[in-house]
This record gives C-alpha cells, structure tokens and sequence, in this order.
C-alpha cells in the first residue's frame, strides 16, 4: 500500500488542532506530513507525536505564499514523486480551495467536508443538503483526495519516528492569480470552522456593543463567536462570523446559542454540532426542540452568570 | 461582454427531504430554486452588463424541470438560458464540469464566468475550479467583492478568522460568488412577463458523449440527518441554571 498523504497547516510555528485530527483519521496507514514552503524542523515533534513517518517539506524555485495555484501545482508534484494514494486536509476555507485546484490538476475525484473517511474501502461520509442528510460516497480514484470537517475526529497522539524528506517541486507555471494583498482581522480571532467552542449571538444580542459580552465568556473556554444571519443583516456583526446555510458550516464539540430563535437556514450550519445549548427567554422558541440543553432566560442575565462559573 | 452564469436547480433548503430508495430522494413534486450562491454570481454578471453592455447567458445542467427554475432565472436579468438535460439525479462534479465546458464551447465562450461557491444540495464546492481548469482560466472562490479594471479582475475573498485575501487575475475568469457580492434583485412583474419569451435552448446531455453512470464519485447510501429531540431543560434560579450547565458539560458531555 502507498502512503497517504495529509496537508498540514500551521499558524504562528504551530500545527492547527484540525490538521491532527486528520492525522487521526488517517489511522493506520504509513504518513507523509506535507508541509508547504515553512519551515519544517520546528513541527517535526508534534507531527512525529501523532503519526507522521515522514515530514514531506515542500519548497518551489518562487514564492510559493503569494499563489495559490503554485501551492496546487507543488502538493501536486509531490503527490506524483511520492505516489501518494490517498491526501487528506482540513475543509477550512485555505483547504478547500488547495484541495479544488489540486484535483483539478491531478484530475482526480474530490469530496470537501468530508464527517468521516474509509481509507481503505475508498468511501466517505458526507453532508448533502445542508445538513439535512448524510450521504455515504464510493470513489473511484488512483489518488483519494478528501477534506475533513474541522472536528470531525478527536486528535489522538499515536508516536511513530519520523524524518523530513526535503522536496524541490518543479513548478515552470507561473499561475494564473496573484495575492496582492491580505488583511488580518483586528487581533488573532479564532477562526470560526476550526474552534472546538463556538457562542453564537442572533438577533437578542441588540447592538454590536453587547458581543462584549459573548467575546468575555468565548475567551475563558477558548470558544470563537458567532452570529446569526438577522444579528449580521441588522449590522450588530460582520458576515465572517454569519453560522448558517449563506454563512459559516462550524461543527463544534460545543454550540451555545443565545437568543436564537432556531431557523431550518440556521441549523445548516451548525447541525453536526456535538452537544447544542440554546439560551432563549421564549419557552416555545422553535431551537428548544432541536437542542440538547435548554435554559430559558435572559441573555443579558444568563451570559454573564455563566461566565462568572467558568 | 459575454457573461456566463452556472445555475444548479437544488431543492428549497427550507424544505425537508425524503428519501427514495437507498441513494435517492423524493424528487418528482419537488420545486427546484436557484442554488443561492448563484444568484450572487447572477446579480453582479447582470449588473456589470447593465453598465457595460453585452448578454448574460444563464447555464444549467439538469433534470428537464428546470426549465421553470430557469424562467424565474432570466426574469432576474438574463438574456437567455442553455439547459443541458439529464435525468440522474447526482451527476459528479467532474461530469458536470464537463458538461458546463462542452456546452460554452459550443455556444461562444464568455468574456467571464459566474458560479456561486458551492452548492447547498451536494456542498461539493469544485465544479468551478474544474471548468476553470479545463478551459485553463483563472478562479478564485468565495468571493465578496469584485471590481473590473483594465482588462483585470480583482476579488477580494475571505479566508477564514475574518482574514481577507486581494487577488489578481487577467480576463477571462471565473469567479464563484458568495454573500456579500451583491444583494440579488427581486424580479417585478414586467420582468417575469418579459422572462416568458427569452429562449431557453435545450439539448441532451448526451450529445456531449457524457454518461452519468460513468462518474467517479457514486452515491452508494443517503440518510436523514435524525433531528435532536427531548432537551433536557435546565430549570431553577439563574445560578441554579448555570451551575447545572457547567456541570453537565464537564462531566456528562466531557466537552469543557
Ligand atoms: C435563503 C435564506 C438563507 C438564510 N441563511 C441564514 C444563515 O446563514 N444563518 C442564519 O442564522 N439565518 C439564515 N437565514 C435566516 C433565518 O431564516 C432566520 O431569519 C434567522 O436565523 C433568525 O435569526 P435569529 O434567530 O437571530 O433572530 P430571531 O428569529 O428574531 O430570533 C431571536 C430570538 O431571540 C429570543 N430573544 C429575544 N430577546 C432575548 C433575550 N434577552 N434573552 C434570550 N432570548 C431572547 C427570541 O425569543 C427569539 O427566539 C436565511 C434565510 C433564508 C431565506
Ligand atoms: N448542474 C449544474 N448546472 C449548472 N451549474 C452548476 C451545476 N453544478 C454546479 N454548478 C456550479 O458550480 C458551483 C459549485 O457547485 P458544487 O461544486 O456542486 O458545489 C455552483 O454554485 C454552480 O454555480
């Protein structure tokens, strides 16, 4: 059996949490850790911890952080050198775009967001009309080529010995997009697909102000904060942080709604949630018969009384 | 200007699903809507027409239903529509890319492609950057601004923790759309009258020598998501309430 192949993405020197969780999921099979243009020493510990044989460092003769599709062109190449039969990713908004233009250049089948993956039988499970249904996929592939919703697998530390295999690709292309800038949001948010505690805020939250008070108990439990689309329409929040069927999908080991009233567009995006708690003052509020832990109450009391028991 | 707009037929997301067989759905009195995402990608080829001239030409593979689909399609701005019919009810992203291709091909192809990021039925979040691929034209995805500048598109997309990413591409391109692009108008009466006798031309999907049972990705099983039901309601003063909900989180659910 080839190795399987996963694409690692790091942030500020470190692994994300999700790209461990795929290393999880891809128990079993004998791991090439690709990590892109960074440097690679300093995670060849943490990848080793869970699994990696090898540490594939991929570099290309130009820059690779400016174009996506040189990245594309590059993992490609060494999914080719290496004879990779199965890459996996993360389905975060970086990895879902690499994983599209990598299949395209491969011409291979592709499954985005994938909740769970057979390696060997070349099936995966995945969401299919907003989260209504599961469906259940058989690919026919040379190269399985698969991302995996943020928190789908539990990251599970399995050491292995691992080395760095440094990789040259031979990308001639120049690409055809250009990043010619980016802008970071004001801090270091945490991104809202990959947080393991999300705390939404709909429409009740009233004003931008009060999301003071969602951010306060977000950063005791290293949660990232949400909203609803009536919260985002009414300008109280930015559309990065919309959770809905035109928003964001996040499935979290935790989902707080807080004045929510519990729309089927609403449920879309956070229906794989592992455990849901609604916060609302409306005992009939339609979210109390989707939810697993209900509180009926004020948001304005309720929050703050959580915060403080945190 | 020429503009291409992809529309995938997928079913109302308020709308409940129900299963037909071991990989289907119930589909035949389903009503099909524009996927959402494309409607973005409609209203800014429509509106970059209104100002510069050309034709929007409105792109659909899909059941021979779509037909009404796409009438409320050219009622938002479309000049015309191409229905590529097949009756499979899943038709792989390569496939349909494709298709997507043979049929632009075959029609002139545009100064520029819009489809939306993804669709809400099979959430494949693909097919675009195949036919871009294919027709070796740049893409970016999710985008939430665009702006036309000599010969050039810029596109600003969000990439995740509110970061945002400017990206430059020469035209042709293809961009798929998503919220915040545009507000998609709501067609008035004189538009659904005028959409009435725009053409919708059709044609087989197979004319292109494309087999829908020759995909690569096969739907082997469909489920329903089962709804949550019985909460536990947490009751009791609001200190009351939120000591019982840390703890259930710490120790029941192991999520804290
Ligand atoms: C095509 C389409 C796409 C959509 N996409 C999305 C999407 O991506 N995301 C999304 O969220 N919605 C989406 N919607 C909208 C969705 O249908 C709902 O309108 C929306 O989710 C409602 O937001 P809300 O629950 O915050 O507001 P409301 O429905 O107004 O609910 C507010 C709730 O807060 C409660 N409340 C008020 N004050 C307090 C208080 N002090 N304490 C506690 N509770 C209080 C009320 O009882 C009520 O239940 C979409 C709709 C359509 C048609
Ligand atoms: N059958 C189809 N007909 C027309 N456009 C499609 C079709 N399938 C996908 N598209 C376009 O491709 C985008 C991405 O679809 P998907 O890859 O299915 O998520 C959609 O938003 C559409 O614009």
């Amino acid at each position: 059996m080839a190795g399987t192949g996963i694409l690692i993405e790091i942030e500020n020197n470190m692994v994300k949490e999700a790209s461990l969780g795929v290393m999880t999921a891809a128990k079993g099979q004998e791991k090439y850790a690709l990590v892109l243009g960074q440097e690679a020493s300093s995670v060849k510990e943490k990848l080793g911890e869970y699994g990696a044989a090898h540490i594939l460092h991929i570099t290309a003769p130009g820059n690779l952080s400016a174009n996506p599709d040189l990245q594309a062109l590059a993992v490609a190449d060494a999914v080719k050198e290496y004879q990779l039969d199965t890459l996996l990713g993360t389905a975060s908004a970086m990895g879902k775009d690499m994983f599209a233009r990598i299949a395209a250049i491969l011409e291979e089948p592709l499954v985005s967001d994938c909740v769970a993956v057979n390696i060997k039988d070349r099936t995966v499970k995945k969401s299919h009309f907003s989260g209504k249904t599961f469906a259940t996929l058989k690919i026919n592939c040379s190269c399985l080529l698969c991302t995996l919703r943020p928190n789908s697998t539990e990251p599970e530390p399995s050491p292995t010995a691992c080395d760095i295999i440094e990789f040259e690709a031979r990308v001639a292309d120049p690409g055809l997009i250009k990043i010619v800038e980016t802008r970071k949001a004001g801090g270091a948010r945490l991104d809202l697909t990959e947080a393991p505690i999300v705390i939404t805020g709909g429409r009740a939250i009233k004003s931008a102000e009060n999301y003071k008070m969602l951010e306060a108990c977000a950063q005791k439990i290293g949660a990232a904060v949400g909203a609803s689309r009536a919260a985002v329409d009414a300008g109280y929040a930015p559309h990065s942080m919309q959770v809905g069927q035109t928003g964001k999908t996040v499935s979290p080991k935790l989902y707080i709604a807080c004045g929510v009233s519990g729309a089927v567009q609403h449920f879309a995006g956070m229906k794989t949630s592992k455990v849901i708690v609604a916060i609302n003052e409306d005992k009939d509020a339609p979210i109390f018969s989707k939810c697993d832990y209900g509180i009926i109450g004020d948001i304005f009391k309720i929050i703050p009384a959580l915060t403080e028991k945190l | 200007m020429k503009i291409c707009v992809c529309v995938k037929p997928v079913p109302d997301t308020a709308v409940s699903i129900k299963l037909s067989g071991v990989a289907g759905f119930e589909d035949s009195e389903m009503k099909l809507v524009p996927n959402p995402y494309d409607e973005y990608g409609l209203e800014e080829a429509v509106s970059l027409v209104e100002k510069q001239g050309g034709e929007v030409v409105a792109v659909t593979v899909g059941k021979a239903s779509a037909e009404a689909t796409l009438r409320g399609v050219l009622a938002m701005g479309a000049a015309r529509a191409i229905l590529v019919k097949t009756d499979a009810q899943f038709l792989d992203s390569e496939l349909t890319a494709k298709a997507l291709k043979a049929v632009m091909e075959q029609d002139g192809l545009p100064d520029m492609i819009f489809t939306g990021k993804g669709s809400v039925d099979t959430e494949s979040f693909q097919t675009q950057y195949r036919l871009a691929k294919s027709l070796g034209l740049p893409i970016v995805n999710e985008v939430s601004k665009l702006t036309l500048d000599n010969g050039k598109a810029v596109a600003e997309r969000e990439t995740g923790g509110g970061e945002k990413q400017v990206i430059e591409m020469g035209l042709p391109c293809v961009i798929g759309a998503t919220k915040g692009l545009n507000e998609p108008r709501y067609p008035k009466f004189p538009d659904i009258m005028k959409a009435k006798k725009k053409e919708i031309r059709q044609m087989d999907l197979s004319i292109f020598g494309i087999d829908p049972s020759k995909g690569r990705v096969r739907v082997e099983k469909l489920e329903i998501v089962p709804e949550r039901s019985g909460a536990k309601m947490l009751s009791g003063s609001v200190d009351e309430q939120v000591t019982e909900l840390v703890r259930v989180l710490k120790e029941d659910e192991k999520v804290l």
